[in-house]
């Protein structure tokens, strides 16, 4: 059994923007490679019948039908949301899921899991994978071994997801600090919580798509005159006069 | 807190090295990881002009494409039936000796008889210039079965096209409308921009049948009919010009809409007016009275008529203000009610004409009047393959051009800008070269840019020179050839029987070909005697693809990690509008197996051959490798493949005498190189005489070049001439009536070809494919992660469809096309096109390819369209054979394609269901493990 610490002093995750998220997976792949490296994500079967492995990221599209109006596609980007109350601590029974004090960053002391996988059962957003070469659980570290590492030039101390992201669909910054990036962009978006009647009170925020689709009522151009009465001849007349 | 610690600055990797990607045809920057020697990590370049730092799924996936069990071993010669996989590991030396003991007698008596065609390649003036060394006329590249359309399309009428050639001002523009676009075309540049717009909160309008990707996240989507974006394009123009919405200054400075059309019946009715010195001229509005095109201060008359002859403007407005565009006549049509249409209209009139923008730059043009600011209309496009993949495609593209002519937007702030060497007149291009001689060199490059009937590829006798039958009657404009028609062709020996077949990466025996089933009969088909109908076959790849089973003779390329390359101005640059670009690969890893770059083989070949720019004068090669030719090859005077780090010191800029150093620089430089255009030149680039000085200072022109964009394209009409019974050279008369309709001078739309026909034979469904941002053609199923992502097709249908059929998932369906049917899984989609259905391309694969295992989902569940898309017309019963193409240019009309669909219920697997291709590579188990080890994470 693990507690969550009652405060952090940095509340460290993303800011994800569905109006602008085009579905490409390239935050998949740059996540799966960085972590593979660092620590290893297997995949079984990988060119055989069925194929898995562990991925601390996936792209998910969602068909959304309003009432009125044309169809839509919501890529939907799902990873670890860090949550202030993450359900998935509390319920590990070696201590190895724990949130960070320094940066809430939600982790697996790899070494103290045991695989049972309740911290999975537990997470409502499915965002725990079990490795199952290495037996242990993973999940989105938030990039924690690039974040601070003097090994890496400043500009890239970001997770590798937010590095790649082609359409500049996902921000990192500090909630805690109401002035950051990622807390004026949440304020001026509408940024929201997923799910928020479990109160896990999610670190990570999604930006709503925008509104779409004009309605049918929109502006027109008016002609300029009545073609068919001055054939093309009054329409050169009139188009020309103007220059 | 039972916190441990951790090591938040684990190193890293041992060492960078930074080279271009080629996980599809972006050409983004990569920095490529290495740890004790291996390749360990990829990202993104942020430096690197094209991704400035992003990296697709793709992209950083390149590490599992170097460890696919899939990738060839050695040299592999046939020694039992063709298909039967049955080959031998031979030596470079024998492989070498064995391609030059075919082709050599090839070259000796009839050049034309090795056919040598690549297919996803970068490196084309290489491969040209190789091919026009041994003297055949049959060459080309892929561009005829993917996107020519748009590339001539754009050249003909506004001297540059989209991708390479241009893009929309991401800075800048406030309403940007995407049409029909192939999602892995351009992919991180597209996708920054859409962020870019995203961010500024700039309008993005998706015109698509399906809402996927970049339209699912567009503020509008218009999901229109299959075919129809020609008929839609040409609905806007109609209703800007009713409404008086065109730039009137721009039309008149910077296009023909001012030149008068001849009027005169007879030879030259409907060619540009010319005065005694052969030059078009204006109206003057100052005088009424003619004066020079290029003249200084000349104000030209859009509306005059002069001795009967009327401007192109004229007969532009007459032709678009007719009811045939009425947005209430095509409505239907294009599956788009007329209010929407007018919406949209509107929408680009208002941001046009009343968010204008305004560029404090003096400049000067090349009639030598001074400008002070650049005036920009900040409305802009985009297209791709979805427009242009039609028997209508060409025209469809050229009204693309006419729609961002009318409007003032092209090469203005805001709107769509060219990238060196565009812009370029047609009159700068090359024409056609096919005359072959025994022994001899071809006198020129193959291909190029139709002016009249006087270039075609035909021989005296009329037939065609080429064995795709490009530059002829049928399609005159095939500036990048036509490569599904190369092997039906060759089979049928029409025009001509060929020998040697040479393919370098193209998957001509499945996903790359239509009607992919008869392909791989007519590459093992046999004649009379026993022998093969195609002689022979020497294919090119670095991995087990469908195509190696089909080779007679197998050389194995690199990876793209492994080699070098270069990404040249002479050919598909990696240019920005603000610079002129270019790039190389260089190996930043070592094989570990008997495997050669593909262009480093074909200098050898070259030499072995004795082709005259491959060897010195002693005989033995002139160079060494591919990186050798990079840096020393002289195209013309101071002119070679690379423009950065030229002269002996490596001090000059786009002409300079070689540098051996070159390759070292571009590699210190992180893999790429830029000229920047100077301030005064980046707008209004074909008029701007800052721009052309500079040009001509980069290399890319010997003078300048200034033209006027062709609304009315004179090329068409010459054409257009003869199928009316004008010339000297006259086309067949069974292709007359086509002629006149494909070559209008002034952009037009027509049905899809055989559209109305299969409608009627009760195939009332159009049928497409799309490329997901996550795959690149048949690549990325042997990468173990990527086919993770997407390792299954489905066949989504709309709606509509679903429910008239009754399907639930897991159904399959049996999907009919007057070429044959497929059974198919399906998925329901609402947010498409009522009466389209389609899937992902080349996620199919068939068994035991690519190393996968026979019960791999791509080989059971996944398919192709292919099956469904003939190579030719239906018969006409004239005996002769029509290619499924565009008509102007010879673009395969993969979206054409009209199905009918019944609901089969369950299935276990997709059909057809083909045997097993026998493996050349051993089926794939486990993935390489993770470079680093386990002590790193203390």
């Amino acid at each position: 059994m693990t507690q969550l610490p009652s405060h952090t002093d940095k509340k460290l995750g993303l800011a994800i923007d569905l109006d602008t998220c085009v579905g490409c997976q390239a935050c998949v792949t740059a996540c799966k490679g960085w972590n593979d490296q660092s620590h290893g994500l297997s995949d079984q079967d990988p060119y055989g019948a069925e194929p898995s492995g562990a991925f601390l990221n996936r792209v998910h599209s969602y068909q959304v039908e309003p009432e009125a109006g044309a169809a839509q596609i919501i890529n939907f980007p799902r990873s670890c949301l860090h949550c202030e109350d993450a359900p998935c601590v509390p319920v590990c029974p070696t201590g190895a899921s724990y949130k960070r004090v320094e940066d809430g960053i939600v982790l697996v002391n790899e070494d103290a899991c045991i695989g049972c996988g309740l911290c999975a059962w537990a997470c409502p957003y499915g965002a725990r994978e079990l490795d199952q070469a290495a037996g242990v659980m993973k999940k989105c570290t938030l990039c924690v071994d690039r974040i601070y590492n003097e090994n890496l030039p400043e500009e890239d101390r970001e997770p590798a997801c937010v590095r790649t992201c082609p359409t500049g669909a996902r921000h990192f910054g500090d909630f805690a600090d109401p002035d950051s990036a990622v807390s004026r962009l949440v304020a001026a978006r509408g940024g929201y919580d997923l799910m928020p009647d479990l109160k896990t009170r999610p670190t990570n925020k999604y930006l709503p798509p925008r509104k779409k689709d004009r309605p049918q009522e929109a502006s027109v151009l008016a002609p300029l005159l009545d073609i068919k009465a001055t054939g093309l001849a009054g329409w050169l007349d009139k188009v020309l006069g103007k220059i | 807190m039972n916190a441990p610690v951790i090591n938040t600055s684990p190193a890293v990797s041992d060492e960078i090295r930074k080279t271009t990607c080629y996980m599809c045809a972006c050409r983004c920057g990569i920095n490529v990881h290495l740890t004790s020697g291996k390749v360990s990590y990829i990202e993104g370049n942020r430096d690197h002009p094209v991704n400035k730092g992003v990296l697709c799924a793709k992209g950083a996936s390149g590490i599992m494409q170097v460890t696919a069990p899939s990738r060839l071993r050695n040299p592999l010669k046939r020694v039992g039936p063709r298909g039967s996989g049955a080959f031998e590991e031979i030596s470079w030396d024998e492989a070498l000796d064995l391609a030059v003991s075919w082709m050599k007698p090839l070259r000796e008596t009839a050049p034309e008889k090795l056919a040598f065609f690549t297919g996803r390649d970068q490196s084309q003036s290489f491969t040209g210039w190789w091919a026009q060394a041994f003297g055949t006329p049959n060459y080309a590249a892929h561009g005829g079965f993917c996107s020519v359309n748009m590339a001539a399309g754009g050249i003909y009428t506004i001297g540059g096209a989209f991708w390479e050639f241009g893009q929309p001002d991401w800075e800048r523009t406030k309403l940007f409308v995407l049409f029909g676009v192939a999602e892995d075309h351009d992919s991180n540049p597209i996708k920054i921009g859409l962020g870019k717009l995203k961010e500024r909160g700039a309008r993005v309008i998706g015109v698509n049948p399906i809402r996927t990707g970049y339209n699912a996240i567009a503020d509008d989507w218009y999901g229109i009919t299959p075919g129809t974006d020609g008929l839609l394009i040409l609905s806007l123009i109609h209703c800007l010009l009713q409404a008086g919405k065109v730039d009137l200054d721009y039309l008149a400075r910077w296009t023909n809409a001012p030149l008068l059309v001849n009027g005169a019946e007879g030879p030259e009715k409907g060619l540009i007016l010319k005065n005694a010195e052969s030059q078009p001229f204006v109206i003057d509005r100052r005088t009424g009275q003619p004066a020079p095109w290029d003249g200084k201060g000349v104000e030209p008359d859009l509306g005059a008529t002069w001795q009967g002859h009327r401007t192109v403007f004229q007969h532009m407005a007459e032709r678009y203000l007719s009811d045939t565009y009425a947005p209430e006549t095509v409505a239907a049509r294009c599956g788009i009610p007329a209010p929407r249409i007018r919406a949209l209209a509107a929408e680009l009139a208002d941001v046009a004409f009343n968010q204008a923008i305004e560029i404090t730059q003096s400049w000067t043009d090349f009639r030598g009047d001074h400008h002070e600011t650049m005036p920009g209309r900040p409305v802009s496009f985009h297209a791709m393959r979805g427009i242009s993949a039609h028997s209508n495609g060409f025209q469809t593209a050229r009204a693309l051009h006419l729609l961002q002519i009318v409007l003032g937007t092209v090469e203005t702030p805001g709107g769509y800008r060219l990238k060196p060497p565009y812009p370029k007149p047609v009159e700068a291009h090359p024409t056609p070269h096919f005359v072959t001689a025994p022994g001899k060199p071809l006198s020129g490059p193959h291909l190029g840019y139709v002016r009249g009937p006087e270039q075609l590829a035909l021989k005296e006798d009329g037939t065609p020179a080429r064995i795709d039958k490009a530059f002829t009657w049928e399609n005159p404009f095939s500036a990048h050839g036509l490569m599904h028609m190369l092997i039906p062709n060759a089979h049928a020996g029409d025009p001509y029987r060929i020998d040697t077949l040479f393919l370098y990466m193209a998957n001509m025996a499945w996903n790359s070909s239509m009607n992919t089933a008869k392909v791989m009969e007519m590459l093992t088909d046999k004649d009379a005697s026993g022998a093969y109908v195609i002689p022979r076959i020497i294919y090119s790849d670095a991995y087990a693809s469908e195509m190696v089973a089909y080779a007679d003779l197998i050389l194995p390329d690199t990876t793209y990690l492994e080699r070098h390359d270069c990404i040249s101005l002479l050919d598909r640059p990696i240019s920005e509008p603000d610079a002129a670009g270019d790039s190389i690969r260089w190996p930043v890893t070592e094989p570990d197996r008997n495997v050669r770059g593909f262009q480093s083989v074909l200098l050898d070949l070259g030499a072995r051959l004795g082709l005259a720019p491959m060897v010195k004068e002693d005989g033995s090669p002139r160079y060494k490798d591919y990186a050798d030719y990079i840096q020393n090859h002289i195209r013309r005077p101071g002119v070679g493949p690379l423009i950065g780090f030229r002269g002996a010191d490596g001090s000059k800029e786009g002409r300079g005498e070689a540098n051996p150093d070159q390759i070292a620089a571009y590699i210190a430089n992180g893999g790429f190189y830029q000229a920047h255009v100077p301030a005064e030149g980046l707008f209004y680039k074909p008029w701007n005489i800052a721009y052309q000085d500079w040009a001509v200072k980069t290399s890319f022109f010997e003078s300048p070049q200034p033209y006027l964009f062709s609304i009315w394209s004179e090329p068409m009409r010459k054409f257009q001439l003869a199928a009316e019974g004008h010339g000297a050279i006259q086309p067949p008369d069974h292709l007359r009536a086509r002629l006149r309709q494909a070559m209008d001078p002034l952009p037009t739309w027509y049905p899809p070809f055989g559209d109305e026909e299969a409608a009627g034979w009760g195939y009332p469904v159009h049928a497409l494919t799309q490329r997901p941002m996550d795959m690149y053609h048949s690549w990325g199923s042997q990468n173990a992660w990527l086919r993770q992502i997407r390792g299954k097709n489905f066949l989504y249908v709309p709606t509509r469809i679903w429910q008239a059929n009754g399907f639930k998932d897991g159904d399959y369906a049996r999907v009919s096309s007057p070429n044959g049917g497929i059974t198919v899984p399906v998925a329901h989609m609402a947010a498409l096109n009522e009466n389209t259905v389609w899937t992902w391309n080349a996620i199919g694969k068939r068994k035991g390819a690519w190393a996968l295992d026979d019960r791999a989902p791509e080989a059971n569940e996944g398919f192709l369209l292919n099956h469904l898309i003939s190579e030719l017309l239906p018969e006409k019963g004239d005996g002769l054979r029509y290619s499924n193409s565009d008509p102007v240019t010879g673009q395969a009309a993969w979206f054409d394609l009209r199905v009918r669909i019944e609901n089969v219920g369950p299935k276990p697997h997709a059909e057809p269901d083909f045997p097993p291709i026998p493996r050349v590579v051993p089926k794939g188990k486990a993935r390489a493990n993770k470079a680093r080890t386990e002590k790193d994470r203390a």
